[in-house]
């Protein structure tokens, strides 16, 4: 199988038959007669295509190269009847449907695989994925399978799913988009159908068209006009109509002007058969502004969708322990004072002090930290966090809304509602604009009434039509959409444009440090011990699933593991085990200092801020190692020049306040902006202090961040941990390090460039046609090939503007 | 040049058509996910060998 697959060339020669990624070495090669595969996750997931049938998944050579982390959740929850009411819908014909967001889900094999459910799972009967949002349909029997049965399948294959709310809203908001597309479509047609007509009408101007040609046509174009102003073009009108009842100017008030006085007299000059008819202008401006309107409206709509995602990461059911045995619950009907049960791959369902069992839990959610932490009886455990052990039971003591995750997401949409709106530059001109142009245009109709009041009227109205701000509009939301696409093909996601005015200019800059300035996992850092015992440390660390047991393999790829016998490992603690003629011991300080009858001084030379790990040998320690979490690579760059750009940069972080000090200094940024050691709520109340003085953007990568995230002016989520979570922040950074952020607030000052640059293009063209109208010189003729043409130029400067391209 | 009083009303009737047709495809979702569906052609179908015999456990490939 293997042979077939194109093989990298890697230290230990191998490539994963599933993912096709080097395997690292031969210590951590899963030795497999299917294999090799680099990790458990990956073999699981091939194991799981072939038992489905789906071994044609390796006959292209075009896969995912990701290796498969499953998130171990069980997803009983998914089962629950309290969950269906929630987020599935039943069809007539007894059969449900759901929606759920995958995470990871970026390529052609995706699609192939997760579209392949229904002949994997028997009773799954359609699956159909939209790889814009990351959404997938489901359709399954009730009868014969479980969603829970899918959703485990899916997990399995690297893709964890959170439900999504869609249902009601998302049914809404479909048809929304598509009663906008039908708007469009009627307007094109009505618009190309008018501009032909009137091109007659033009070209009839020079020659010598028969009256009655002239007015067959002028009444045509009316006839087609009218509808298109009434139905595609009424929301101009009614948007107008709010914003002045709102006593607010904005950009939909000069074009309602336009529009309106353009029909109007156009009606009347037609009826009277005189005076030009400004028919084309009008059906042109409201077919090119949907246009705009529609794809603003695209990028916003992103936004919406992944508050909602949030409320997947509490539990909806729980294990409530009674007299009778174990009994699932609805975990909104807990109450402080029961207990539950969490077994191995739950989410903790609500706050609670453990009662019975020790274990070690995935607190990546409030923290940030990836690496698991034990509890025993007696400690406190937090809702949403992961059970990795074995099975505790807890004393519930808050539940709900109550919980501190339920606080951290209700004060992060509360915080998303705050926040301030970003006045686009455009709006901002628009009531400038309004008032420049009517007292232009008054001005123009009384100097002409003196003069000559026949054509006092057409050139007021000439002069609405023609500065109408066609092309300050259409400049705005086109450059943002451009701007956005091409962003998003250099992975950095946007939504909506007004981050990108926020980040054009430079401001206040928090930096969370696990996972974004450094790499989130440990790597060794120090290491006091013989080469002669680096193999019998990866043999003992095999038998250990904590992160420090990879951070070794990852230190030593071409080292191969010694043979151990009879290994004992101790959760969160070490490993014992004997090897040749000698008793090891690895793990934790306290653990070997606990096993050691000569506790020397090696442990003291482990560097303060780093995790202590102490070696063995019949109870002398022999060796010391201490583990840090590295820098990014391009950490230092993107801060310095940042830096150079005239943006604060602080860092608040929650690691030990030692170790995030020691970052603060390696990347040259002042002490007194650096911050350990701080909650998700002090991260949240050092934002909001920062956002009281400006706008500030914070960069983050968990759920202990996405408070701040939402409440500072832009939030930036940077690859890892969960996406679904991250999904709040306004950018999302797809590609791991600190470069993308580079490329986002470059990109984001090319972009308000650009659209500077067109507005004065607009303004400029406004300013030529209102003096030609002032004087009265404008004609059908030149209205008509300005129109056109200031409205292409402006097209054109956005959609071609390098905006996001990489420099060079 | 009468002929203008049917050929103007005839287009007008093909573009009529023309966008009840793209009412009909926006109204079905046919623009929903313009993304997808592009990716979605770019692997083959399973054969129809491979779907009719799923083997029972993993196997092997050689």
């Amino acid at each position: 199988m293997s042979a077939t697959l194109a093989e990298p060339v890697t230290r230990s020669g191998l490539s994963c038959v599933h993912c096709g990624l080097p395997v690292p070495s031969p210590a951590t090669a899963l030795p497999e007669a299917d294999g090799p595969f680099c990790c458990a996750g990956c073999r699981t997931a091939w194991q799981v295509i072939h038992a489905a049938g789906l071994g044609e998944y390796y006959a292209s050579g075009d896969r995912r190269l990701a290796a498969v982390t499953p998130s171990g959740r069980r997803y009983d929850e998914y089962d629950h009847p309290s969950f269906e009411s929630l987020y599935g819908t039943t069809l007539p014909d007894g059969t449900r449907e759901i929606a759920l967001y995958l995470d990871r889900v970026h390529c052609a094999s995706c699609v192939w695989l997760v579209e392949r459910v229904p002949l994997a799972v028997p009773g799954a009967l359609a699956a159909e994925l939209d790889v814009p949002r990351s959404l997938a349909t489901i359709r399954w029997n009730p009868g014969v399978t479980s969603l829970g049965t899918i959703a485990r399948f899916l997990d399995q294959l690297g893709y964890p799913s959170h439900p999504f709310q869609g249902g009601r809203g998302e049914a809404n908001r479909r048809a929304e988009d598509r009663t906008m597309l039908l708007h469009i479509g009627v307007a094109g047609a009505i618009a190309l159908n008018v501009m032909t007509l009137a091109l007659a009408l033009y070209a009839g101007w020079f020659g010598s068209m028969e009256a009655e040609y002239t007015r067959y046509f002028r009444w045509l174009s009316m006839a087609l006009t009218v509808p298109a102003v009434v139905w595609p073009g009424r929301v101009f009108f009614t948007s107008a109509w709010g914003a002045l009842r709102a006593r607010r100017l904005h950009m939909d008030v000069p074009i309602a002007l336009a529009l309106g006085a353009g029909t109007l007299r156009g009606v009347v000059n037609t009826v009277a058969e005189t005076g030009p008819i400004y028919f084309d202008g009008v059906v042109t401006l409201i077919f090119l502004l949907l246009v705009g309107r529609f794809l603003q409206q695209r990028a916003q709509r992103s936004a919406a969708d992944a508050a909602e995602l949030l409320h997947g990461l509490t539990p909806h059911t729980a294990r409530l322990v009674t007299g009778a045995g174990v009994e699932e619950v609805p975990s909104r009907s807990l109450v402080p004072g029961v207990t539950v049960e969490v077994r191995p791959g739950d989410t903790v369902p609500a706050d609670g002090i453990a009662r019975e069992g020790r274990s070690a839990l995935d607190l990546s959610v409030l923290t940030g930290e990836s690496a698991p932490v034990s509890v025993g009886a007696g400690e406190p455990v937090f809702a949403g966090t992961v059970n990795l052990g074995a099975t505790i039971r807890v004393e519930v003591t808050q539940a709900g809304e109550a919980s501190r995750l339920g606080r951290i997401l209700r004060e992060l949409e509360a915080g998303m509602r705050r926040r301030a709106p970003v006045v686009h530059t455009a709006d901002r001109l628009a009531g400038w604009f309004v008032a420049a142009v009517l007292v232009l245009a008054a001005v123009t109709y009384l100097v002409w009434s003196r003069r000559d009041p026949t054509v006092a009227l057409d050139n007021a109205i000439a002069l609405l039509v023609v500065t109408c701000p066609c092309a300050l509009a259409l400049a705005t939301p086109l450059t943002f959409t451009a701007a956005i696409g091409r962003a998003a093909r250099q992975l950095v996601l946007i939504r909506g444009a007004d981050a990108l005015e926020v980040l054009s200019r430079p401001g206040q800059l928090v930096l969370d440090k696990t996972g974004t300035l450094t790499e989130g996992r440990l790597a060794l850092e120090t290491w006091i011990g013989g080469a002669g015992l680096e193999p019998v440390v990866l043999g003992l660390e095999r038998h250990s699933r904590h992160p420090i047991a990879a951070a070794f393999a990852r230190a030593w790829p071409t080292r191969t593991a010694a043979v151990i016998e009879d290994p004992a490992s101790t959760l969160g603690a070490g490993v014992t085990g004997r090897g040749g003629d000698h008793r090891y011991a690895i793990g934790s300080v306290a653990f070997v200092l606990a096993r050691a009858i000569d506790p020397n001084r090696l442990a003291d030379r482990i560097p303060g801020h780093q995790t202590g790990v102490l070696l063995a040998r019949d109870g002398v320690v022999v060796a010391a190692a201490g583990f840090g979490d590295p820098l990014r690579t391009d950490s230092m760059a993107a801060v310095a020049r940042l830096g150079e750009r005239g943006w604060t940069i602080g860092i608040l972080s929650g690691d030990a306040p030692g170790a995030v000090a020691a970052v603060g200094a390696r990347l040259g940024i002042p002490p007194e902006r650096v911050r350990g050691g701080v909650t998700p709520e002090g991260k949240l109340a050092a934002v909001r202090e920062l956002a009281a003085r400006g706008p500030v953007v914070m960069v983050g990568d968990g759920v202990n961040d996405a408070p701040a995230i939402g409440a500072a002016t832009v939030g930036v989520g940077v690859r890892g941990g969960a996406e679904a979570c991250l999904a709040a922040a306004d950018v999302f950074l797809a590609k791991t390090g600190l470069g993308p952020l580079v490329t986002l607030f470059e990109g984001a000052e090319r972009t308000m460039a650009v659209v500077r640059r067109n507005i004065a293009v607009s303004i400029g063209y406004n300013l030529v046609g209102a003096a030609l109208a002032v004087t009265g010189t404008i004609d059908p003729l030149i209205a008509a090939v300005m129109m056109p043409v200031s409205s292409l130029t402006v097209i054109l400067l956005s959609v071609r503007s390098k905006t996001f391209e990489a420099p060079r | 040049m009468t002929i203008l009083y049917i050929l103007v009303p005839a287009a007008l009737a093909v573009i009529f058509v023309a966008v009840l047709a793209f009412g009909w495809a926006a109204r079905r979702g046919q623009f929903d996910d313009l993304e997808t569906p592009a990716i979605r052609m770019l692997r083959d179908d399973l054969t129809a060998a491979t779907r009719q015999s799923p083997p029972p456990g993993p196997e092997r490939e050689d």
